[in-house]
């Protein structure tokens, strides 16, 4: 019997070693529910970089990396949770390119990754709430936290000298996360916040909530909402009531379609939203239409990265296992070392085979801070004549 | 001069929308209440026949847009308005036909026919979904603003502005003449004395040879023409979304009740109560109070009774009040 068991283990033992060359990439995103228009094009970012490795076949002394994909669902956290236990345990996947919704990947994080091990970098969870996260190391986002973008959204005011401002938010978690993240910066540097009142969307009157904005006063009004919805509306209650005539727009607010529907009142507003000048997000371009998809939609280029990086941790740990790769990470992605930009992939394992050090750019010009998330870069615009137009990078 | 600052803030803020959002409750409350004291039973379908009406009527509009007609200054859909009613009508003469009729016919009792109403509701709503869609549709167009709050401060001098655009104009306008005409019609015609003679006593009514389909397709047509104006109106101030037509109903459920369900002259007076509370319970006073005292007694905070997320909390605190204490509204209606 005991031999009997020797032999086994002996087995499993042999069967690990021959499959060590086999590297499983578990990409888990809500291929169903309210993100399902932009995560095919995320997927497609991730295995972009996959099949780049692949193509080389330098990794790890000629590793093959194989993805397998699963529905995060975006909302459901138990059936996220339940589709990433499935990738590790079933499919034993080395690490996880993923979540994409900030609830969902908490969920993940907290009942999967953490216990049983495995690395996780998600390309689009923005919660200020994941910095903060318990994560044992293991959890990454090559996506900026909204508290980052409270501080930009501060910088940008303070270079033009305002500094009383009334925030409105819609009332969900990523709208309070960012109003608070922005209160919160913008009164350390000085600043006033008169009023941060949520709105609901989906309403088709907002003169009450305007009323409540304007008798608080502010010389510009922050709008923390969606351009379709209660932000529209908002902004347009405003400008008929002669409540406030300039609009601070993040994110979730820069649209074509807000300043055709509002006109010329919204000349003069600004804003800021992710996005790079690094010659990175050019270079993502071109090798995503030569796969044939969008490299523009939102967060293909991060998913990008996050499975690039995690490859290239893999190859300076000289290790799959999440515990020996994952203090790599920071490593591979920040200074010092050679820039890497998208389609270098091979260039970069060679110089790790090297023992040279490299400082991944990638296609959104990643910098990982604090606990292990991008440090973000954003685009600064004004709307002038009905045109969005770029003025600064930061 | 801060005493009037205070008043054209307050003007501006409080009692212009509220003017507005007042008249447009009226109207519904008036088509609500007409419903109840004729055909006897609350018709939760109103939002939805409001919707109904204004989406005809924005296609219309657009129909006209697409051959350049308009009306200058004033909204084209003003122009769509009587084929909106017309096609409102229409609609619920059918649903009358093919729904009420068969329960009224049984004198049904009224809780089955507000079951039925709710059932007819839920159709409509999905009606208007499937042809208009649930999206957003801004149609107004023509002049924007009677006096907007930047002319306003040149030409006063003063520090605020007061802006009256001109959506709430015609609101109230409308609003006054549908009235006019409403209350002309059931106290002056033969028709509308014999609406009032079939409401106050089914029997006699019919005794005194009153035909009683007559009485319910004319009020039919009222209502309609009613919820297709406050539909329209509240359509062009604010904007045109099937969800928040259904939304509409708890205020204008909260604008009859309160005034007395089945009599006119309390849907018109509710509306506007249950209006002006929503928009001063949940208004922010600072700026008013900043400019109407003396310089340094102002407040610091808001000033704010509410949140505005709780204007809907507002109408039903109205309505459980009046239900408590007043249970046939201000304006004696029928017990509900």
């Amino acid at each position: 019997m005991k031999k009997l068991l020797l032999a086994t283990a002996a087995t499993a033992l042999m069967a690990g070693s021959a499959s060590a060359q086999e590297i499983k990439i578990g990409i888990i995103l809500g291929f169903t529910g309210p993100l399902e228009s932009i995560t095919p094009s995320m997927a497609a970012g991730a295995e972009l970089a996959i099949e780049e490795i692949n193509e080389a076949g330098t990794l790890l002394d000629g590793a093959n990396v194989t993805s397998v994909r699963a529905d995060s669902t975006c909302i459901d956290a138990s059936a996220a949770t339940a589709a990433a236990e499935r990738l590790i345990t079933s499919e034993n996947v080395n690490a996880i390119m993923g979540a994409d919704c900030s609830g969902v990947t908490g969920a993940i994080l907290q009942n999967v990754a953490r216990p049983n091990g495995v690395v996780m970098i998600s390309p689009s969870a923005t919660s200020p709430g994941l910095s903060t996260a318990e994560d044992d190391g293991l959890f990454f986002r090559t996506a900026p936290s909204d508290a980052r973008q409270g501080v930009v959204m501060t910088e940008v005011l303070m270079d033009r000298g305002i500094n009383s401002v009334a925030v409105t938010y819609t009332n969900n978690d990523y709208g309070k996360g960012l109003a608070d993240a922005f209160e919160a910066s913008f009164v350390e540097a000085g600043g006033t916040v008169t009023i941060n009142a949520s709105h609901e969307d989906g309403k088709a009157d907002y003169s009450s909530e305007v009323a409540s904005l304007a008798s608080a006063g502010g010389d510009v009004l922050v709008v923390a909402g969606y351009t379709d919805q209660g932000g529209k509306g908002i902004i347009q209650a405003s400008l008929d009531s002669g409540a406030f005539d300039t609009f601070v727009l993040p994110d979730g607010m820069v649209g074509q379609q807000l300043v055709d529907d509002i006109g010329s009142g919204l000349d003069g507003s600004f804003g800021q939203y992710p996005g790079t000048d690094s010659a990175g997000a050019e270079m993502f371009q071109e090798l995503a239409a030569a796969a044939g998809f969008e490299g523009t939609s939102a967060f293909a280029p991060e998913s990008y990265d996050a499975a690039a990086l995690i490859l290239l941790a893999m190859q300076k740990a000289g290790s799959t296992a999440s515990a020996d790769f994952k203090d790599h990470v920071m490593d591979v992605a920040n200074a010092p070392g050679e820039e890497i930009f998208p389609g270098e992939l091979a260039k970069a394992i060679e110089i790790l085979k090297a023992g040279g050090d490299i400082d991944y750019v990638g296609a959104t010009a990643v910098e990982l801070i604090g606990g292990g998330e991008s440090a973000g870069n954003y685009r600064e615009i004004e709307i002038k004549d009905g045109e969005i137009e770029t003025v600064n990078f930061r | 001069m801060d005493l009037l600052n205070a008043f054209i803030t307050l003007a501006n803020f409080v009692i212009v929308p509220a003017i507005a959002y007042g008249s447009q409750l009226a109207l519904g409350a008036l088509g609500v209440t007409l419903i109840y004291g004729i055909l006897r039973f609350s018709n939760f379908a109103h939002g939805d026949t409001m919707a109904f009406g204004t989406m005809i009527t924005i296609l219309i509009t657009w129909l006209f847009q697409s051959w350049g007609l308009s009306l200058g200054v004033f909204p084209t859909a003003l122009l769509a308005l009587p084929f909106g009613i017309a096609g409102c009508a229409l609609f619920v003469l059918m649903t009358d036909r093919a729904v009420y009729r068969f329960y009224r016919v049984q004198k049904a009792k009224p809780v089955i026919l507000v079951i039925v109403s709710m059932g007819v509701m839920f159709i409509m709503n999905g009606v208007v979904r499937f042809i208009i869609g649930p999206d957003d549709h801004a149609f107004g167009d023509g002049e924007r603003f009677i006096i907007s709050a930047r002319t306003f401060r040149e030409m006063t001098g003063l520090q605020e502005g007061l802006a009256i655009r001109t959506s709430t104009g015609i609101t109230v306008i409308t609003a006054i003449i549908v009235v006019a005409i409403l209350f002309w019609f059931l106290n002056k015609t033969r028709t509308g004395k014999s609406m009032r003679a079939y409401s106050d006593n089914e029997d006699l009514a019919l005794l005194s040879g009153i035909n009683p389909e007559r009485v319910v397709m004319v009020t039919w047509i009222i209502v309609a023409a009613l919820a297709t104006v406050a539909g329209t109106l509240y359509g062009l101030d604010k904007s045109f979304k099937a969800f928040t037509y259904f939304q509409l109903l708890l205020p204008i459920f909260a604008s009859a009740i309160v005034g007395g369900l089945g009599s006119p002259v309390g849907a018109i007076a509710g509306g506007f109560i249950i209006a002006f509370s929503e928009v001063l319970v949940t208004y922010a006073w600072k700026k008013v109070l900043v400019y109407a005292l003396p310089d340094g007694i102002g407040p610091d905070g808001l000033a704010q009774l509410l949140s505005t997320d709780y204007k809907f909390a507002v109408s039903f605190l109205i309505l459980l009040i009046v239900l408590l204490f007043r249970p046939t509204g201000l304006f004696k209606g029928k017990s509900v």
